[in-house]
């Protein structure tokens, strides 16, 4: 009975927890760009504006629910959901802290590829059926990022996994206690974080949005808290994508004992949000060939061969 | 045709004008200043400057200057060569060293040659260091304002008033860059065609003063073409209004009416439209107080339903100066056996005689402007000055037609203004000017004849009997008249195109019936001669097709018959009939409704006064005196109480249900109406395009592309803006919304092109310079003579006028400024009108002691100071007609004098 | 690569740098006398109006928002009769300023023209009208011009010669 309440709890805090990051996402990216930028940001709302978010919720939910009547409604409505499912989904794996975690599956970094690219659902259904020329355009640029760069996200993961031999995250996190595998995998490490941005669609691979050339892209004509969607997910995806790399290669909870694990886990998962908002302030767009040659004739082959030889030591040594 | 290269290009052109004019009508731009397309070229501004190269194998070429050179047959030129580009912009730059730093303040900024050509030629710096002449202005008058500073010294002016409009009391002074144009000494200018200076000079010398009293740039004025209502002739006009005032009246070309120019009763007399007398909302005579107060439009149509309930019989009085659409509307509403013409019996009499007499035929009826090419003119009665003033400007041209053949013979251009001047002198076509009073056409006249009006058809009639023996004999004439006859008769047959003028002044049907003898004479001798009627009112001519019965016989018909409700559109019955008459007219009448723009003595005795829009506020059709249909448009919306008449009559029936189940609310069904009834008027339908007409989906815009303040002008009163009125009637927006191209000339409400913001852009409007606009010219007659007819003479010939021992023949002396009803409400008109008076012979007023005389008239008493005159036929006294001082007398009449 | 490690080293660094932002309305911020904000009329150095009314700013202006109305005085002198400018339309492009010949009309470096009700932004002439001569000191359009006013006859303007006496038979 304790057993299912404490789950609960889990996933409960899990989703409070993720939600209310993402939505302080919003506040804390402003305020970093503005930073970056020699400006302030929203610092007028609450202290440090930080009732700002509170006042962009409060905006977007009672925005005109507008839907355009060349849209098929009902694929309309529903695609936004698909991305903040899926992700929330995701983080059902990450481990916060030893127990803290909602299901340590054996399968877990599985879990979290599938989940992650059912994101494309959302971009693909969210552009076709906006009925728009830049809302399509957006969604195909975004179907095949996603898929193309998943191809590598994969393959640049199995190095970690060949090196803690298990899928499961809690597995990874343990054995990473003498070495964190951002070392062993450094190109593993690079490699996945640019899939990671091309993922989740940040700048400077946020192509399928382009707001200079397609107008907002696939979510072009959402608005309201559809929109909202999109951006919850977007902010969401940050958030997963950096504790996979704080799980993956930083030794997740792991760290010295003056603080306890789960803040450990926390600091980490920040700063790759930090990073992530560092590239959008200061990286161009680059152009969709340019994206997609990376993808496939550099990055591609570099992730195999980091496979390869990741599990030719491995046998060399372990063997 | 004949072949020319400009630039390289071959064009192949007409060789009848001269090389600027060809230049133009094809389309190119070329600067001039001096030459005008009704003046001709004298070469003296020099801007117009061609390279012309001698043959094929010519590299280098002469300038010359464009406007005084023939166009030949393989002639190679160039406009755009850098010499004479260079050439341009230095005399430009010269034109300009004493032109004043004035534009903001210039009247002209914005429509100004001066600026175009300015700016086409490419000078744009100053570099002339020097001190600027300078001159002291003139008064010129309530009408042109004077700003010598801002000469060029192109000569226009001088050659427009003197040379075209016959003025003497203006010229050129001075020499070198002194010359000045203006008067001897301030004073008023004499010439009723001062006003078409303020078109002609390039710059701003000479600039509209009525308009400088309300003064707005041309692209912030909403135009609509218009015609003008102050005379007979119908000349083309453009009505510009801002902030709802009319602000200025312009000449709108028509190469078949009135050319380029307007006389200055068209020009200036519109303010009575923006007058404080203006029937702005409706009003009903107070029951308890006995004064007309205002109501709101629905106390309009209960009035007219309490009338419609009871079954009555209506009486309609229709008007000369409205619509043939609002006379058929109440002729509609009324039914036609209970609808009269607004006009005296004598007046309506008259032009149905004129109307007959040019429907007869045989002689062909001139347009206005084609009377110009008449080379042999005869005046029967009419003071044409002061009655169709610009047919004066016509008639001058004609004047020039005999003497024309000398330069013609020796191979002279027509165009080569100066050459032609020495060759004629002072040759002048054969032109007699047989009128009671003096005219302003004496002094081109080859005979001037002064006689009562009997008397001058009686030597017409004699006229016309020497031409062809079959017309009836006068007898009983002078050795000097007979002498007269036979000149006249002479120069009439040995004219290529001899001119008959008339007109319904004299009010003497004797007069057009001689008219029309001469014609039909000279028709027999195998001449084919032109007749030209003038007629009182703007509409006279329409009102007379729809309705024969006139103001008197109404009242015959209200006194005899069981009438309770009158109804008058748009007239003065106190200006049509004496006063005595009108007052039994009204008295018999329980009801009397009057639609009118203006408050006066008719006004006084309604019941109910319904506010109606003047010609600058509705859409209407006037039919002038040769017959021709011309439609004018609304140029703004004056808000949601005044409505034109036809509009308000259509609501009226269409609410009672009387309309015969025809829709009568936009101007096409009144069109359509009109039509239906009066198959003979179908030409109105196709005057204009209909309300349905788009030119690529879009309207025609009454506003310039510039027009400005738009979000600005009504925010005084709400910020939010209002929504622009629209248009259900014309295919013209009220906005500046639509095609800002060249319109079909039915709708040209501008002249402007790109790069031609004065009024010279004409050229771009016409086939070709100086020709019909493009599309024909608008407007078409609704009848024409019959060519072959074989009408008989009219035999009635008039006893000699006597003069009697104690009775004086009165007859009416008509005024440019003051005879008009509406245009004496601009103080400028008002302050050229005479006082009162009476005009006699010099001799016959030495009987009479003081300065003043008793006039015994229509059994009243007035005293008028006396005018004398050694010309007028004695036994009779001229009164001045119209004057507002002056009450409507019958006339003509016998009068008593004593003083 | 390197480049772009660069880049974003470079950004960031701009944490340390200082904030350009001005704490408005605490802070005001320094406006340059150029400063295309409200709209006034400025006078003439001799203390007259100076708009001549020739209605070129409200030609130039692109959103129509400048009406006016043009009267003469009874020396000759062009002035406003009214001179309305609707500031809720105006964009303070100072295409206005650009077409003033007289350099009447100037935009001044007042921005705060915030009001609770837009007819209150609806300025007339007597809201617009300064006593000053604005950012042009010496400018007077009459003194240049050939127009003659009350105390400026012909041939009294700069660079003019005295009136010709056309009686005069001197060549």
């Amino acid at each position: 009975m304790s057993e299912t309440l404490y789950y609960l709890l889990i996933i409960v805090g899990v989703l409070v927890v993720m939600l209310s990051i993402a939505a302080l996402l919003i506040w804390y990216e402003r305020r970093m760009l503005a930073l970056w930028q020699d400006r302030y940001g929203p610092n007028r709302v609450g202290p440090f504006g930080l009732m700002q978010v509170m006042a962009d919720m409060v905006k977007i939910f009672f925005k005109e629910d507008w839907i355009a009547p060349f849209a098929d409604k009902w694929v309309f409505i529903f695609a936004p959901t698909i991305i903040v499912v899926a992700v929330l989904l995701g983080f059902a794996v990450v481990p916060f802290a030893p127990g803290i975690v909602v299901a340590d599956m054996n399968i877990g970094l599985l879990f979290f590829l599938a989940m992650s690219s059912l994101g494309a659902y959302s971009i693909l259904l969210g552009g076709i059926s906006s009925n728009n020329k830049y809302s399509l355009l957006g969604s195909l640029r975004g179907a095949a990022q996603v898929i193309s760069y998943e191809v590598f996200m994969g393959i640049s993961l199995m190095g970690v996994v060949i090196l803690s031999d298990s899928f499961s995250l809690v597995k990874i996190v343990e054995a990473q206690k003498n070495m964190w595998f951002v070392i062993p995998q450094f190109i593993g490490f690079v490699i996945f974080f640019m899939a990671g941005v091309a993922e989740t669609h940040r700048a400077p691979f946020d192509l399928p949005e382009a707001e200079s050339e397609l107008v907002a892209g696939f979510h072009s004509e959402y608005s309201g808290m559809k929109f909202g969607m999109f951006f919850v997910g977007e902010y969401l995806g940050i958030t997963l994508i950096s504790a996979m790399i704080a799980t993956f290669f930083f030794g997740g909870w792991l760290g010295p004992s003056f603080l306890p694990p789960i803040v450990w886990f926390f600091i980490k998962t920040f700063a790759f949000i930090t990073l992530f908002i560092l590239l959008r302030a200061s990286l161009p767009r680059p152009r969709y060939d340019q994206l997609m040659s990376l993808g496939w004739k550099i990055l591609l082959p570099l992730s195999l061969l980091n496979l390869l030889a990741t599990a030719a030591i491995k046998l060399a040594i372990g063997g | 045709m004949v072949k020319i290269t400009i630039d390289g290009n071959v064009y192949e052109v007409d060789p009848k004008d001269n090389l600027l004019q060809t230049i133009l009508s094809l389309g190119l731009d070329l600067p001039y200043f001096c030459w005008h397309p009704a003046l001709g070229s004298v070469g003296s501004c020099r801007q117009c400057a061609v390279k012309k190269y001698s043959g094929e194998d010519d590299q280098k070429g002469r300038i010359v200057m464009a406007c005084m050179e023939p166009v030949v047959d393989g002639m190679r030129i160039s406009v755009n060569a850098p010499e004479v580009k260079d050439f341009r912009a230095n005399i430009i730059e010269l034109l300009m060293t004493n032109h004043p730093h004035d534009c903001p303040v210039c009247d002209e900024g914005g429509e100004c040659h001066l600026q175009d050509v300015t700016l086409m030629s490419g000078h744009n710096y100053r570099r002339f260091d020097f001190n600027k002449r300078t001159h002291n202005n003139q008064y010129l008058g309530p009408f042109i304002n004077h700003e010598m500073n801002r000469c060029i010294q192109c000569y226009r002016c001088v050659r427009f008033y003197r040379e075209y409009a016959g003025g003497r009391d203006f010229n050129v002074f001075a020499s070198r860059n002194r010359v000045f144009f203006g008067r001897y000494e301030d004073g008023v200018l004499e010439s009723e065609f001062s006003g078409n200076l303020a078109e002609v000079c390039p710059t701003g010398v000479f600039t509209d003063k009525t308009y400088k009293q309300h003064f707005t740039r041309k692209w912030d004025l909403t135009t609509a073409p218009s015609i003008c209502h102050n005379c007979s002739l119908g000349c083309n006009i453009i009505a510009g209004e801002r902030y709802g005032t009319i602000r200025r009246i312009a000449s709108r070309y028509n190469g078949k009416v009135n050319g380029y120019f307007i006389c200055d009763r068209g020009r200036f007399g519109y303010e009575y439209v923006n007058s404080d007398q203006r029937i702005r909302e409706p009003l009903r005579r107070g029951q308890a107080s006995g004064r007309l107060e205002p109501v709101d439009r629905e106390t309009v149509f209960n009035y007219f339903k309490k009338i419609f309930d009871k079954k009555p019989r209506l009486l309609g009085i229709g008007s000369p100066k409205a619509s043939l659409e609002s006379n058929h509307a109440l002729q509609m509403l009324v039914g036609k056996e209970n609808f009269f013409a607004g006009v005296s019996a004598v007046e309506h009499q008259l032009t149905l005689k004129a109307i007959q007499i040019l429907k007869e035929g045989p002689a062909k009826v001139p347009s206005l402007r084609e009377t110009e090419k008449a080379d042999t003119v005869l005046i029967l009665g009419e003071d044409v000055t002061n009655t169709a003033p610009m047919l004066t400007l016509s008639l001058r041209q004609a004047s020039r037609q005999k003497p024309m053949e000398l330069p013609i013979k020796m191979n002279v251009p027509t165009w080569h203004e100066m050459a032609v001047l020495e060759l004629m002198q002072d040759e002048r076509s054969p032109f007699f000017v047989l009128t009671p009073t003096e005219t302003k056409l004496d002094d081109i006249a080859t005979a001037v004849y002064r006689n009562a009006p009997d008397n001058i058809a009686r030597l017409a009639h004699a006229v016309a009997h020497y031409i062809d023996s079959a017309a009836p004999e006068v007898k009983n004439l002078t050795e000097e008249e007979t002498e007269l006859v036979k000149q006249i008769a002479e120069n009439l047959l040995s004219a290529k195109q001899p001119l008959i003028v008339s007109g319904t002044s004299c009010l003497n049907e004797s007069l057009l019936e001689a008219a029309a003898n001469i014609t039909r004479a000279l028709k027999k001798r195998q001449k084919s001669p032109w007749i030209f009627l003038t007629v009182p009112e703007a509409n006279s001519v329409g009102l007379a097709l729809l309705d024969e019965k006139n103001l008197n016989q109404a009242i015959e018909k209200a006194l005899s018959d069981t009438y309770e409700t009158l109804i008058i559109l748009e007239n003065d019955l106190y200006r049509r009939i004496e006063e005595d008459k009108a007052n039994k007219l009204f008295d018999a009448f329980k009801h009397v409704i009057v639609l009118h723009y203006l408050h006066n003595s008719t006004t006084d005795k309604a019941n109910l006064v319904v506010p109606v829009g003047p010609f600058t506020e509705s859409d209407g059709t006037l039919v002038n005196n040769e017959g021709r249909a011309q439609r004018f448009y609304q140029v703004f919306y004056p808000g949601d109480s005044v409505k034109e008449s036809w509009r308000w009559l259509g609501q009226i029936m269409t609410e009672h249900g009387s309309n015969a189940g025809r829709a009568l609310s936009k101007l096409d069904d009144f069109i359509e109406a009109l039509v239906q009834d009066f198959p003979e008027l179908k030409a109105v339908k196709e005057l204009a395009p209909d309300a349905d007409f788009r030119i690529a989906g879009q309207k025609i815009p009454r506003q310039s592309h510039r027009y400005s303040g738009r979000t600005s002008m009504n925010a005084n009163v709400n910020v939010s803006e209002p929504k622009p009125p629209e248009d259900e009637d014309s295919p013209m927006s009220f906005t500046m919304e639509g095609y800002q191209g060249v319109p079909p000339s039915p709708f040209i409400s501008r002249f402007w092109y790109p790069g031609w913001n004065s009024v010279q852009a004409v050229n771009k409007f016409q086939i070709e310079v100086g020709g019909a606009l493009r599309g024909g010219d608008p407007g078409l007659r609704v009848f024409e003579p019959q060519a072959d007819s074989d009408a008989p003479y009219y035999t009635r010939i008039p006893e000699p006028f006597k003069p009697q021992k104690d009775q004086w023949f009165a007859i009416p002396v008509f005024h440019i400024f003051g005879s008009d009803e509406l245009s004496i409400y601009t103080p400028g008109v008002a302050e050229l009108a005479p006082k009162p008076y009476l005009l006699l012979n010099q001799k016959d007023a030495e009987s009479f002691k003081g300065e003043k005389v008793n006039v015994l008239l229509d059994g009243k008493q007035i005293e008028l100071p006396v005018k004398t005159s050694s010309s007028f036929p004695s036994g009779m006294v001229g009164i001045p007609i119209g004057l507002p001082e002056m009450k409507i007398f019958k006339f003509p009449n016998w009068v008593k004098i004593s003083g | 690569m390197f480049s772009i490690l660069r880049s974003l080293w470079l950004t960031f660094l701009h944490t340390f740098h200082k904030r350009f932002t001005i704490q408005y309305p605490e802070e005001k911020a320094k406006l340059p006398a150029r400063w295309r904000g409200r709209i006034v009329l400025t006078r003439d150095p001799d203390g007259a109006e100076r708009c001549v009314a020739c209605y070129l700013c409200a030609a130039a202006c692109p959103v129509d928002c400048i009406s006016l109305q043009a009267a003469e005085d009874e020396t000759g002198r062009r002035y406003p009769e009214f001179f309305r400018i609707n500031f809720s339309r105006c964009i303070f492009c100072g295409f206005c300023e650009d077409a003033c010949p007289t350099y009447a009309i100037q935009l001044t470096p007042d921005f705060e023209l915030v009001e609770y009700d837009r007819q209150n932004l609806v300025y007339e002439k007597e809201n617009l009208l300064i006593s000053g001569p604005g950012k042009y000191h010496d400018y007077n359009f009459y003194r240049v011009a050939g127009y003659a006013v009350g105390g400026k006859g012909k041939g009294e303007a700069q660079h003019e010669d005295p009136p010709i006496d056309i009686h005069d038979l001197k060549p």
